[in-house]
C-alpha cells in the first residue's frame, strides 16, 4: 500500500472545495478598494457580483439560496453603498438564478450570458437608485450605464475564470 | 451545457424542510437588507464601526499597491516630456519671464494689502492645515464617490473637516477611523458646496454630477449669468468650508445654471490637507462678512 501518493478515486479536499468559491467572491469584492485608483465615476465592473453570479450559474446547487446575505454584507462594506443594498439585491439575484435554472432545464452559454447580463444590469441600476434616492433617477441611471455595458461584455471572461477556479477546486490530490 | 439542478427534494421530509427554510431565510434576509439600506440612506454613517474595520483592512494593501504603481503610472508622462522637450523649453522660458513681471506687480499689491489689513486690524483666521495626507484609493464600483485618506483619528482627523489639495477643494471627511478616513469627494451627487464667483462674488450652489463634473446653480433663476471660464471659490456660507478655496471652473452653460469642472483632480493630486471646519468656535474674529444671499 502506497500511503503517500494519491489514491485512485480519492475525492478533492473538502476544505478546498468549500473555500475556493467563497474566497474568489470575497477577494473580488474587496479588490477595488485596494487598488490605487481614485475614480471620478463608477469605472470598474462590480468584480464581486460578477464572480457571485458566475459561480451560481456554473454550480447552482453548490451554495444555499441565502448565501447572498453574508457575501452581500461583505461587498457592502467595501463598495461604499449603504449597508443592506447588496445583501438584499444579491439574494434576490440568487433566488432568480435558482428559479431560472428550473425553468430553463438545459442552460447553454448564451443563456448564462443573458441571465448574468440581466442580473448585473438590474442589481447595479437598483443599487444606484438606492444610493441616491433624492437625485433625478434618469441622471443616476445614466451614471451606471457605461459600467453595466463593460460588465456585460466581461461576463464570458468571468465565466471562463470561474471555470478555471472550479477545475482547481475539484482537482484530485 | 450546465447540468440541470436537482432542486426537487423528493420524498424526504428533511430535505423538503431544509430547502423551505433556506428560501425563508433568503427572502427574510433580502427584505431586511433592503429596509436596512433605505434606513442607512437617512443615516449615512450608520454601521460606522464595521465600515471602519473594513477600511483598515483595505488600507495597508492600498498603500502597497499605490507605492508600486506610483512609479509606473508616470512613465507615459516622462516619455512625452522627452518628445516635446524643445518646444516646451522655449514656451516655458517665455512664461517664466511673463510670470516674473507679474510677480513683481503682485508683491507690491501684497504689501499694500498687508498694510491695509493691518489698518483695519483684521485677524487672519487660522488657515494652517490640521494634518496632511494623501488619497489612497476610492470606491470605484459603486455610484458613491468616496475616497480613502491615508490619515485618521490619530492625526486629529474627524468627521466634517474640509479637505483640499494644492489646486482646490477635494471634499470633506465623512468618517474617521484610527489610521484611515473616508472623504466624500466634491463630485459626489450628495455633496453640495456653497460657492461664489471669484470675479464678482455671485453666490451659487455646486453639486456633484457623479461623473467627475459639477452642476452649478445660481440662486437667482431669472437669468443665467455664467460664462465658460468663470472661476468658482467657496463662499464660507453654511459654515463648513472656509471661504476662498478654489472649487471649479465653468465649462459650459446649461438651461438652469452651468456645468463646471473641479480645479483639483483627486486622481492626480499628490498630497491633500485636512482643514478645520469653518464654524464659529474656529473663527476667533470674523474676518469679513460672508456674502449674503446664499441659503
Amino acid at each position: 500500500m502506497n500511503r503517500t501518493g494519491p489514491r485512485l478515486g480519492e475525492p478533492a479536499s473538502l476544505w478546498r472545495m468549500r473555500i475556493v468559491p467563497l474566497a474568489t467572491v470575497l477577494i473580488a469584492s474587496a479588490l477595488p478598494l485596494m487598488l490605487p485608483l481614485v475614480a471620478s465615476s463608477p469605472v470598474l465592473p462590480p468584480l464581486g457580483l460578477l464572480f457571485f453570479l458566475c459561480w451560481q450559474l456554473l454550480r447552482t446547487e453548490m451554495w444555499p439560496v441565502w448565501i447572498g446575505l453574508p457575501l452581500g454584507l461583505w461587498d457592502d462594506l467595501f463598495s461604499g453603498a449603504p449597508i443592506g443594498t447588496a445583501i438584499g439585491l444579491w439574494t434576490i439575484a440568487s433566488i432568480a438564478i435558482h428559479y431560472l435554472s428550473q425553468r430553463i432545464y438545459w442552460r447553454g452559454f448564451f443563456h448564462d450570458w443573458a441571465i448574468a447580463a440581466l442580473l448585473v444590469a438590474a442589481v447595479q441600476a437598483l443599487a444606484a437608485l438606492i444610493v441616491h434616492p433624492h437625485a433625478p433617477s434618469g441622471h443616476v441611471l445614466g451614471l451606471v450605464v457605461p459600467q453595466i455595458i463593460i460588465s456585460v461584455l466581461l461576463v464570458p471572461l468571468f465565466l471562463r475564470l470561474t471555470g478555471k477556479f472550479d477545475n482547481f477546486r475539484l482537482k484530485r490530490r | 451545457m450546465v447540468r440541470p439542478a436537482h432542486r426537487r427534494p423528493g420524498q424526504s421530509r428533511k430535505a423538503q424542510y431544509s430547502l423551505f427554510v433556506a428560501y425563508v431565510i433568503a427572502v427574510t434576509g433580502a427584505v431586511a437588507g433592503l429596509l436596512l439600506a433605505l434606513l442607512s440612506v437617512v443615516d449615512p454613517v450608520g454601521f460606522a464601526q464595521l465600515r471602519i474595520a473594513s477600511q483598515e483592512l483595505a488600507a495597508p494593501v492600498a498603500r502597497v499597491t499605490r507605492s508600486v504603481t506610483g512609479s509606473i503610472s508616470g512613465i507615459d508622462d516622462n516619455v512625452s516630456a522627452y518628445v516635446k522637450a524643445g518646444t516646451q523649453n522655449r514656451r516655458l522660458r517665455q512664461e517664466l519671464a511673463d510670470t516674473r513681471r507679474k510677480l513683481v506687480a503682485t508683491s507690491s499689491l501684497q504689501e499694500e494689502n498687508r498694510q491695509l489689513k493691518a489698518l483695519l486690524q483684521l485677524q487672519q483666521i487660522d488657515k494652517a492645515a490640521l494634518a496632511h495626507g494623501y488619497l489612497l484609493t476610492s470606491t470605484s464600483t459603486s455610484s458613491k464617490r468616496i475616497a480613502l485618506l491615508s490619515i485618521g483619528r490619530k492625526m486629529g482627523v474627524a468627521a466634517g473637516q474640509p479637505v483640499r489639495g494644492a489646486d482646490g477643494l477635494i471634499g470633506r471627511v465623512l468618517s474617521a477611523g484610527p489610521s484611515v478616513s473616508q472623504v466624500l469627494l466634491l463630485t459626489d451627487v450628495e455633496n453640495v458646496v456653497p460657492v461664489r464667483r471669484a470675479r464678482d462674488g455671485l453666490p451659487a450652489l455646486s453639486s456633484g454630477r457623479g461623473n467627475g463634473n459639477l452642476d452649478v446653480r445660481t440662486l437667482n433663476i431669472a437669468n443665467n449669468p455664467f460664462k465658460p471660464g468663470d472661476i468658482l471659490v467657496t463662499s464660507g456660507t453654511g459654515g463648513l468650508y472656509p471661504p476662498n478655496i478654489p472649487v471649479a471652473i465653468v465649462v459650459s452653460r446649461q438651461d438652469d445654471g452651468a456645468l463646471a469642472r473641479p480645479l483639483a483632480d483627486p486622481a492626480k493630486v499628490d498630497a491633500v490637507s485636512v482643514l478645520r471646519p469653518y464654524t464659529p468656535d474656529n473663527i476667533e474674529a470674523a474676518p469679513a462678512p460672508a456674502p449674503a444671499g446664499a441659503p
